[in-house]
């Protein structure tokens, strides 16, 4: 066997991995879209037909609606705090020798590995806690809720603010100082554009996981006051059909684009 | 423009001290380089005056204003960096114009002087170009650009030629020298290129472990060396160590009596000899120090011949003889006749 042979061999074997790790991933979603278009009620295969009325249904159910206005709200809000957490300890970590730095940097990721549940439940605890000691409405807030979603996007932001900031030339911080600029001058002007394109996965990256995030928020919702993934599964416990599915469509139709339209203008696949 | 006085500058990180009591005095308009081998401190102390670094004693005066304790961001030094350091997601018109804007300088009368800038270092028409899309060269004179579009005090030139290739900087040096002479721009560059300095500076400064060993013109430092180290970093010389045994008199390792012009007393002592003036065979006989010497071994180098001989069992030394119509190349084994003026050798006292 000649050695070109034996490398495209090699590459067909790459290729063909590569290949079925990607439809193990895009499988379920491709399940959802279908399943979305089904005209039967209860899930069947093959569908007795197809049909769109269950976008129109999901569009008009007020729960999802609701839902999805709080998650955009929280969501917005938590990106916002996450980043504004999240940037200036990224900038300590990077640039100063902090006492006990690395345990900083490990705290302020932890979040992200911490399970939902166990998260969910210690922020439960802690807001009634907070809500005996000091009188104030902490439980099933709005502002609660919000708190506990910045703790999910900090981790992002963090990762990726830090790695742009490790890969970030410090002597152009000089010229510009060199050239009359001062330190938050030089910040704005040469900084900020440089770490802009982590900046923005982080918030990208930040949104999706408060938007998304269920097991967490499942403890944190007060009455009357749900996130759509909650609506969602409150809808699955008493029905199957496809409305669900729907859905979901929108929601994953209305993160892809964004992605899309954010990579036109920073790439994302260079800082992620 | 204007000169700048450094007094006995001094840096010092916990016991290690970079910078040692350093003084120099530029005069207005003059292209002062500051040359030495890596970890000099040459580099810190450029850094010092363009306020990157806080001295640890001393003072930085451009013209009567002292600058010592100034930000970088308020001491109109110009800074072309190694690295050029352009700001990446700017044209090179935004930025040359950076250093204009930060002065509150309107856009409408940014404009001519970018252009003009830009037109000073041959990069007319670049304008919208961003540094990527250029070349090392073209990127350093922007860098360049920059620097000077604010009409800085002082220019400071950080190695400015080290990342292009030799063809381009033998250009670049020229091109920088003569802008230089132009505009009448007071500067330091710092480099550890020895013919980069000596074919740029009007003034050079040798320095080495943090002190500067000596300040003088391409010729002082050649022909009177301050220090063995001076006699041995600025071009190249043959040292033979012994001891001054009288006024005039000195004695090698290995026995050999040579007459100097010696400025010291008596002691252990190191005779320095620029090896081209050292006379060989019959131009060598009527000098006052000539010697049998061995041939080791010779390198044919074109325009010059190196030779290396033994004067006795412990001293060698380095000659170079110009390659004449007719010269016989010398072959190892071979005994001639060297010889050179009393006032030809240097002696130093051996350093410890």
């Amino acid at each position: 066997m000649s050695a070109s042979s034996r490398l495209s061999l090699g590459r067909l074997a790459l290729n063909g991995a590569a290949g079925l790790a990607l439809l193990y991933i895009l499988l379920p979603l491709v399940f959802v879209t279908w399943l979305a278009f089904f005209r039967q009620e209860i899930p069947s295969f093959p569908p007795e037909g197809y049909s769109v009325k269950w976008f129109t249904a999901a569009a008009n159910n007020q729960p999802f609606i609701n839902g999805f206005l709080l998650s955009l709200q929280v969501g917005v809000a938590a990106t916002l705090l996450g980043l504004l957490v999240g940037v200036p300890a990224s900038l300590a970590l990077v640039r100063h020798r902090i006492v006990l730095g690395p345990l900083f940097n490990t705290l302020l990721l932890l979040p992200l590995v911490m399970p939902g549940i166990v998260l969910g439940t210690a922020i439960y605890v802690f807001q009634i806690e907070t809500e005996i000691a000091t009188g104030l409405p902490v439980m099933g807030s709005q502002g609660g809720l919000i708190g506990a979603h910045t703790l999910v996007v900090i981790p992002w932001v963090v990762r990726l603010v830090t790695a742009s900031l490790v890969g970030f030339d410090r002597t152009i911080e000089e010229a510009a100082q060199n050239l009359g600029a001062g330190p938050f001058t030089t910040f704005r002007r040469v900084t900020l554009p440089s770490i802009r394109p982590g900046i923005v996965a982080a918030g990208l990256f930040g949104f999706v996981t408060s938007f998304g995030n269920l097991e967490m928020s499942l403890f944190l919702v007060g009455p009357g006051r749900t996130t759509l993934p909650i609506a969602i599964l409150q809808y699955l416990e008493w029905k199957i059909d496809p409305t669900v599915a729907a859905a979901s469509l929108i929601q994953i139709v209305l993160i892809a684009v964004a992605m899309i339209v954010t990579d036109r203008y920073v790439k994302l696949s260079r800082v992620v | 423009m204007a000169r700048l006085s450094i007094e006995h500058l001094r840096k010092t990180y916990g016991d290690l001290t970079v910078v040692d009591d350093v003084t120099i005095d530029i005069a207005d308009g003059e292209f002062l380089v500051l040359l030495g081998p890596s970890g000099c401190g040459k580099t810190t102390t450029l850094r010092m005056v363009a306020g990157f670094i806080a001295p640890s004693a001393g003072t930085i005066a451009i013209g009567e204003r002292s600058v010592t304790t100034l930000p970088p961001w308020k001491r109109n030094c110009g800074l072309v960096f190694q690295s050029y350091a352009l700001f990446p997601h700017m044209t090179v018109a935004e930025n040359v114009a950076f250093g204009l804007e930060m002065r509150k300088i309107s856009p409408a009368d940014r404009a001519p002087r970018v252009a003009e800038a830009l037109r000073l270092v041959q990069l007319t028409g670049f304008d919208e170009r961003y540094p990527r899309q250029l070349s090392g060269g073209q990127q350093q004179r922007v860098a360049l650009a920059r620097a000077l579009a604010m009409e800085p005090d002082v220019l400071l030139l950080d190695e400015p030629l080290s990342n292009l290739d030799a063809k381009l900087r033998q250009e670049v040096r020229v091109e920088i020298r003569d802008l230089q002479r132009k505009l009448g721009l007071t500067t330091i560059m710092v480099t550890h290129d020895q013919e980069e300095a000596l074919t740029m500076a009007d003034r050079l400064v040798v320095m080495e472990k943090g002190k500067v060993r000596q300040i003088g013109t391409q010729r002082e430092l050649y022909e009177k060396p301050a220090d063995r180290f001076v006699a041995g970093f600025i071009g190249r010389s043959a040292f033979l160590d012994g001891e001054i045994t009288a006024p005039g008199r000195f004695r090698t390792k290995g026995g050999v009596e040579i007459g100097c012009a010696a400025a010291i007393g008596t002691g252990a002592a190191t005779l320095a000899l620029r090896p081209e003036r050292i006379a060989v065979a019959g131009e060598a006989q009527g000098l006052h120090n000539h010697f049998q010497a061995r041939v080791e071994h010779a390198s044919y180098l074109g325009a010059i011949l190196d030779i290396d001989v033994s004067l006795s069992g412990s001293d060698r030394m380095l000659l170079q003889i110009p390659n004449k119509a007719g010269i016989a190349e010398p072959k190892p084994g071979e005994t001639i006749t060297i010889g050179w003026a009393e006032d030809a050798g240097l002696v130093y006292p051996r350093e410890a």
